[in-house]
């Protein structure tokens, strides 16, 4: 009893010679485990939320497992992957992806950036023209794919083909012939409000002083969207690439519901191939193998995205 | 024949009559100064003169030419805004070159310009850096660079330094006064410091409401406000104005019989109670160390202040006599308007 009394005389005696410093670094490995504990429930329940899926999905890429065989699941290494790699249809399912994510970014960056332009300035009747515009990405992905399908470009009664016969041209059956373009107009027109939005609101932040300090120097409005407007949505721009990657690479529904991934493979990319394996297939070993290998696909764009990015958030 | 001439400038904002018809001309060379409270109209004038608004009646004609309706760019001016509006994604060589640039100047010559600008602000090492590597002051200097590669016939200026701190405030000040004595450019300036206006102006322009209240030298202002408004805008502490009826010694020395009387804080003097021709009761004393300000309320209800230079032993609540100097009263008659005495 009386020691620890000697003690703590000591370091107050100490702490008045040299102030805070011992007193803190004696109190710090408690005050440290303290917000560990109570962080753990969170941090250990997320971690499980993406370990046990991850690990199910590497066990099950890992051996023998179809529905429509049961029995035992031999463990077979990395077969999966081969069989999934060297199926007809992987090559252009990767290829459909990334032509698919290219064009529909490329059409709702720019035409993005143009129409959040073309409606900056204040005209009468701009809030509703702006509700307009945003209006598409509150439809549903099934019902954007089956209005398309069966009202914009249906063969007969389509509004597509009923312009083209009304100026004499043959209309198209844009399903079956242009397949993948179709999937690819449809999901550009879902995502250009979104992309529109963010420019919008982007635009609002623009200096106004600057934009008159470029009127005064004697730009024309091209120039001063080529120097001022272009290198201010730079930024945003990043932002709307990166968030349609992320949502682009797992287009399904709009396939689903439309082209079912053909006609042969012509509309099928890596997320319906998966879905094929899976649920037509009901082969599971392989269409987890084709998640993973959608995990490194994800994560390779992930890491060029985030360099690309960080670059651009920095200045 | 004027340089630049003002001729019953007119701006409606929806209804509201922001400047209402106002006449100025300044000659070349000329360093005018904008001043007034905010809301007074003075950044609008400029923004019309500039042509980034526009004009809805009157004229304007610079140098012989009918500026009135002609683009920004056209009008041979160049503005240093009020948030510098440097464009952030250039570096300041590309800031000070733009205007040139889109001119389509000649490259050698440009870059000659460009350098000639960045040595007479110090900007040279500076060149290839974005403005967001700058301190405030080389990016309000990087303004002004703007501004002069361009030559133009006339700077505008709009409130310049109300984004600088204090000292660097003062420095700039002198940077631009140096500058204007240097290119001996004409250059209107915007600012609702009357410092930067008294310090920097050959003639200021004192507005209120969009109306010109007083044109003058820095001085004639001081010494002989055109009005009350005029009188108590211009100097600091405030010019003491007091109904004539409250100090009826003074007014009968003077010889007026109504309006109200006013003396600038310097020309009251404090004396011991019982020794001045006021009795006051001390208010609030300010020591600012090189001067005390002393603010007294008279029996009769008005405050007073009084300027001097010396330290001063009053305290709060203490009774002061007050010496009025009547050789330095300012007359104004009922409608506020300066009276000759």
């Amino acid at each position: 009893m009386a020691l620890p009394a000697t003690v703590n005389d000591a370091t107050a005696g100490a702490a008045h010679a040299t102030p805070p410093a011992p007193g803190a670094a004696a109190r710090r490995p408690a005050s440290r485990l303290l917000p560990r504990l109570l962080l753990a429930p969170a941090v250990t329940s997320l971690l499980l939320w993406m370990i046990v899926p991850l690990a199910m999905t590497i066990y099950f890429s890992l051996v023998r497992y179809n529905l429509m065989q049961p029995g035992a699941h031999p463990f077979i290494g990395l077969r999966n992957f081969e069989f999934f790699v060297t199926d007809g249809a992987f090559v252009p399912a990767v290829m459909n992806t990334l032509m698919l994510l290219g064009s529909v970014i490329a059409i709702t960056v720019v035409a993005g950036i143009g129409l959040a332009l073309l409606i900056n300035d204040p005209f009468p009747g701009q809030a509703v023209v702006r509700i307009l515009l945003i209006s598409p990405f509150f439809v549903m992905p099934s019902v954007n794919a089956l209005m398309w399908k069966n009202m914009m470009m249906h063969p007969i009664y389509g509004v597509l083909a009923q312009l083209m016969r009304a100026v004499g041209l043959t209309p198209i059956d844009w399903l079956a012939s242009y397949p993948l373009l179709a999937i690819t107009l449809m999901i550009a027109w879902q995502w250009l409000p979104f992309a529109c939005l963010i420019f919008i609101t982007a635009l609002q932040s623009m200096d106004r002083e600057q934009l008159e300090a470029a009127r005064m120097d004697g730009a024309t409005y091209l120039q001063q969207v080529r120097y001022l407007y272009l290198p201010h949505l730079a930024r945003p721009a990043a932002v709307v690439i990166m968030i349609e990657m992320i949502f682009l690479m797992s287009v399904f529904a709009e396939i689903f519901t439309t082209t079912g991934g053909g006609p042969g493979y012509a509309s099928t990319n890596v997320a319906f191939l998966i879905f094929s394996q899976a649920l037509l297939n009901f082969d599971v070993g392989v269409a987890s193998a084709g998640g993973l290998f959608a995990v490194l696909l994800a994560n390779i764009a992930a890491v060029f995205l985030i360099r690309m990015i960080g670059k651009n958030l920095e200045s | 024949m004027a340089y630049l001439q003002l001729n019953a400038i007119e701006k409606y904002f929806g209804d509201n009559r922001a400047i209402k018809g106002v006449n100025l001309t300044i000659e070349k060379g000329e360093f005018i100064v904008f001043v007034g409270p905010s809301g007074c109209g003075k950044s609008t004038l400029l923004r019309l003169i500039a042509g980034l608004e526009v004009i809805d009646g009157g004229n304007l004609v610079l140098d012989g030419r009918d500026i009135t309706h002609l683009p920004s760019s056209k009008r041979d001016l160049a503005m240093v805004f009020q948030s510098y509006a440097l464009y952030p994604h250039m570096t300041v060589f590309d800031n000070l070159s733009f205007a040139l640039k889109l001119a389509g100047t000649d490259p050698q010559v440009l870059r000659s310009k460009v350098e000639r600008a960045a040595e007479i602000l110090n900007l040279t090492p500076y060149l290839e850096r974005t403005p967001k590597q700058l301190s405030g002051g080389q990016r309000q200097r990087v303004a002004i660079g703007r501004a002069i590669v361009r030559a133009p016939k006339v700077f505008l200026f709009d409130e310049p330094l109300s984004n600088l701190d204090a000292a660097l405030r003062v420095q700039t000040r002198v940077e631009i006064a140096r500058l204007h004595r240097e290119l001996g450019a004409t250059t209107i300036y915007v600012t609702h410091d009357q410092v930067e206006a008294m310090t920097l102006a050959d003639r200021v322009v004192v507005l209120r409401d969009g109306n010109i209240e007083q044109v003058g030298t820095p001085l004639e202002l001081y010494d002989r406000p055109a009005n009350r408004f005029v009188a108590q805008f211009i100097g600091t502490p405030q010019m003491n104005v007091v109904p004539v009826e409250e100090l009826p010694e003074l007014a009968g020395t003077v010889g007026v019989h109504a309006g109200s009387l006013g003396l600038r804080p310097e020309h009251v003097a404090m004396a011991e109670d019982g020794q001045g021709a006021l009795p006051a009761t001390v208010e609030l004393v300010e020591a600012l160390g090189n001067e005390t300000l002393v603010y007294a309320r008279l029996a009769s209800g008005s405050q007073l202040v009084c300027k001097q230079n010396a330290r001063t032993r009053a305290r709060v609540g203490d009774r002061v006599g007050l010496r009025l100097d009547a050789g330095h009263v300012h007359i104004f008659d009922t409608a506020g308007q300066a009276c000759a005495r």
